[in-house]
């Protein structure tokens, strides 16, 4: 008995047993509909297996969606907690959990996963590639971003979540101030997810770098894949100093070392340094795909070229390396003297200039342009002014000066979500609503996806926008409450409502995907959007070896041209395609490490161990294995060109 | 029989352990401590870029240009998180 009483909450509320006991009614339920339903194997041989970049892609988006709605109940948990005076609905270490959860969430295993799960999915397509370089290792990436993510989300059943913000500051995240598990959850999580994300960095870079169509030069890649490898080449650098930074947390905390510690030489304030050289970068891995998203949608519903392709490239590599030099502008007040600030300052503003830039061209492509509003459009149209509002608040915090009175305000908060909504889950969704057609072969309801940006962009003003005004004010972020006196009351309410609205835009969207699923016509052509990029000029949605014959390629706007101009995408005949074996030892790896993390948050060496051995056993048996993959031959490309309606020529 | 013999590689195996020794030197004359510092990062500096050149074979195939960019923007952000840190952390803290 004594061994399962580390499992048990530190901070237990009735909530929190209701969640147990709702995970385990989800848990039997699925178990029981897949054995119901005989869909066990289907399960395990399509998807669960896959190294197939579409299905991975999918599987990147659905958990993304599953992390959306974990971390978006946080939000509104905490919304409601602040939103009158002296509230009780949480108290002080429920709300810290609560918005510890909410930013990993939101960031690591939300944000993250439906980045690189849109990047999956299109990449390849708008590369004219069969897979990505590495298709195994692909799988291996999703399967440990998934093991990581469901690590972290069972802490708060087992064991307690952990509490010391997302940036896990020290000496808060060390075991005197922080002595539950939760933390050991973090670093362990995130050191699992984080080795998946840096395998994809690699994967993509070698795929975008080798595997281009013939006379795709890199110049005439499309927008999103020019943004989808300078953000991979951010990963690669990035990552590591997380992984890093990590471990000598983990060791600080389960092996007494003292990297951290403000004792015996060690600095707490080299956690701040370390984690935000890779949390700076980290923000542009999110932003720069969805600049990609932005650009391919508004130059599809513009009907126009990109307007200033090059300056756009030039722009996005300008960012990749600004954004490794900014990142002392997170901790302006740790003590540092104005020379270092005033350099981090002016970095931190330079690098408004090429953000600048991609939005007049933006505005610039849409000028004179035949623009349709479409959802994914008016996504798109909402991003630049609301983006622009969170980009100047930036530059307010970025003078170092200035930043003394806003840092740790709520003026802070609003900022950073007026720039990671409009700017990334917008593009998320709109990415998703654009290629939806791509990817299932009908489209999404444009009439409710109307309905629900315009829930999510007024929700988005009214959650945020009082928040400038309470943090000018003085209140401080992560206060779990405020007095009556302070006057915060009425405006928080506000947010309140503002969160309330953007719930119900996600149940609408939710929504959309069902009623879409159900009615939707499924006759839509190859080509619903009249698009640009060679993304399109296969079927929808997409065979499994993605072009029957390798598309030749003269411009970043491939399809257009050869909608339009005249030009050859196919040439030559069909031949026999070679194709990557599914595998199921991915997941058989990601559960190991899945247990790994777990016995290490718990101190379980024989578990750490075993699965120790096991990780090894993965990697030893991978390298003697022979797999040389499968053909795919004439006969039954012809057949599958058939079915979707002739090849294409 | 001369185009067999891997001139290149000898050259640069010699020279490798030319620099070992000047940085050794470092442990066995009497200099002060600049001086020492300042042969130990040049040297170790030619070094890796003997390794890199020499026998990993940096230049020779037509992925030269991503080789050397990746490497030298990798140097670069080491750089920037050395001395930013340093910046930060040591020299300007108040």
């Amino acid at each position: 008995m004594e061994f399962f009483e580390r499992f048990a909450i530190p901070h237990p509320s009735p909530m929190i047993y209701a969640s147990m006991v709702a995970i385990g009614l989800t848990v039997i339920a699925i178990i029981a509909g897949l054995t119901y339903f005989k869909k066990w194997g289907y399960l395990w041989r399509e998807w669960l297996t896959t190294v197939d970049h579409k299905k991975i892609g999918i599987m990147y988006i659905i958990s993304a969606l599953l992390m959306l709605f974990r971390g978006g109940a946080d939000a509104v948990m905490m919304r409601l907690q602040t939103s009158v005076p002296d509230n009780t609905f949480l108290d002080a270490q429920h709300y810290n959990e609560v918005f510890t959860t909410h930013g990993v969430v939101m960031i690591i295993f939300m944000a993250m996963a439906f980045i690189i799960g849109l990047m999956n999915f299109i990449v390849p397509l708008q590369i004219g590639a069969r897979d990505v370089a590495f298709p195994r290792l692909n799988a291996i990436s999703f399967w440990l971003y998934f093991a990581g993510a469901m690590l972290f989300n069972i802490s708060f059943v087992i064991g307690g979540s952990p509490d010391a913000g997302w940036t896990n500051y020290y000496p808060l995240a060390n075991n005197e101030f922080s002595p539950s598990v939760g933390v050991n959850y973090y670093n362990w999580a995130l050191q699992i997810s984080g080795i998946g994300t840096l395998i994809t960095g690699i994967n993509f870079i070698a795929t975008i770098l080798k595997m281009r169509a013939p006379g795709m030069k890199l110049m005439k890649m499309p927008m999103f894949t020019w943004t989808a490898l300078i953000t991979n080449l951010i990963i690669v650098f990035a990552f590591p100093v997380l992984t890093v930074a990590i471990l000598m947390g983990t060791l600080d905390r389960q092996f007494a070392t003292n990297f951290f510690t403000t004792t015996a030489g060690g600095s707490d304030m080299m956690w701040a340094n370390l984690f935000w050289f890779w949390g700076h970068p980290e923000v542009y891995i999110l932003i720069l795909p969805a600049f990609g998203i932005y650009s391919e949608i508004i130059a599809t519903f513009s009907q126009r070229n990109l307007y200033g392709y090059k300056s756009m490239v030039g722009s996005i590599v300008i960012i990749s390396t600004l954004s490794f030099l900014v990142w002392v502008h997170h901790f302006f007040t740790m003590g540092q003297g104005a020379l270092t600030n005033s350099i981090f300052s002016i970095t931190t503003m330079a690098i408004a200039v090429p953000t600048g830039i991609k939005i007049f061209n933006w505005l610039l492509t849409m000028w004179k342009g035949k623009i349709r509003f479409t959802v994914p459009m008016l996504y798109s149209v909402g991003f630049i002014p609301l983006f622009t509002i969170g980009g100047v608040t930036g530059v307010m915090l970025a003078m170092a000066s200035a930043d003394y009175q806003y840092h740790n305000t709520m003026f802070l908060v609003a900022h950073f979500h007026n720039t990671i909504i409009p700017g990334v889950v917008f593009a998320m969704i709109a990415g998703l609503t654009y290629w939806w057609p791509k990817m299932f072969g009908f489209m999404l309801n444009e009439k409710i996806g109307k309905w629900g940006f315009w829930f999510m962009t007024i929700g988005f003003c009214f959650a945020f926008f009082p928040m400038y005004i309470t943090g000018l004010d003085g209140q401080a972020r992560r206060m779990y409450t405020y007095s009556e006196a302070s006057g915060f009351g009425p405006l928080n309410m506000l947010s309140f409502f503002g969160a309330g609205l953007m719930a119900i835009s996600f149940i609408i969207i939710v929504y959309n995907i069902y009623y879409s699923f159900r009615y939707s016509p499924r006759n839509v052509g190859d080509d619903p959007w009249n698009a640009r990029s060679l993304e399109w000029a296969t079927h929808n949605p997409v065979p499994e070896y993605n072009f029957a014959i390798a598309p030749q390629v003269k411009s970043s706007e491939a399809f257009w041209d050869y909608k339009k101009n005249g030009h050859q995408l196919f040439k030559g005949d069909i031949k026999d395609i070679h194709m990557p074996n599914n595998s199921g030892q991915p997941i058989i790896m990601a559960g190991l490490f899945f247990i790994f993390g777990f016995s290490f948050v718990f101190y379980i060496w024989a578990g750490v161990i075993i699965s120790g051995i096991g990780i090894l056993a993965c990697l030893v048996y991978r390298s003697f294995e022979k797999d040389d993959g499968h053909h795919i031959h004439v006969q039954e490309i012809k057949e599958t060109e058939e079915k979707f309606g002739g090849a294409k020529k | 029989m001369k185009e067999l013999f891997p001139i290149k590689q000898i050259n640069g195996f010699v020279f490798s352990l030319l620099l070992t020794v000047v940085a050794l030197s470092v442990y066995f004359m009497d200099m002060s401590y600049e001086w020492g510092m300042t042969i130990l990062l040049i040297t170790a500096f030619v070094q890796a870029g003997v390794q890199f050149v020499i026998f990993m074979h940096a230049g020779e195939t037509k992925d030269r240009d991503v080789i050397f960019s990746t490497l030298f923007y990798g140097v670069f952000l080491a750089l920037a998180a050395v001395f930013g840190s340093l910046l930060t952390l040591v020299w300007d803290m108040m």
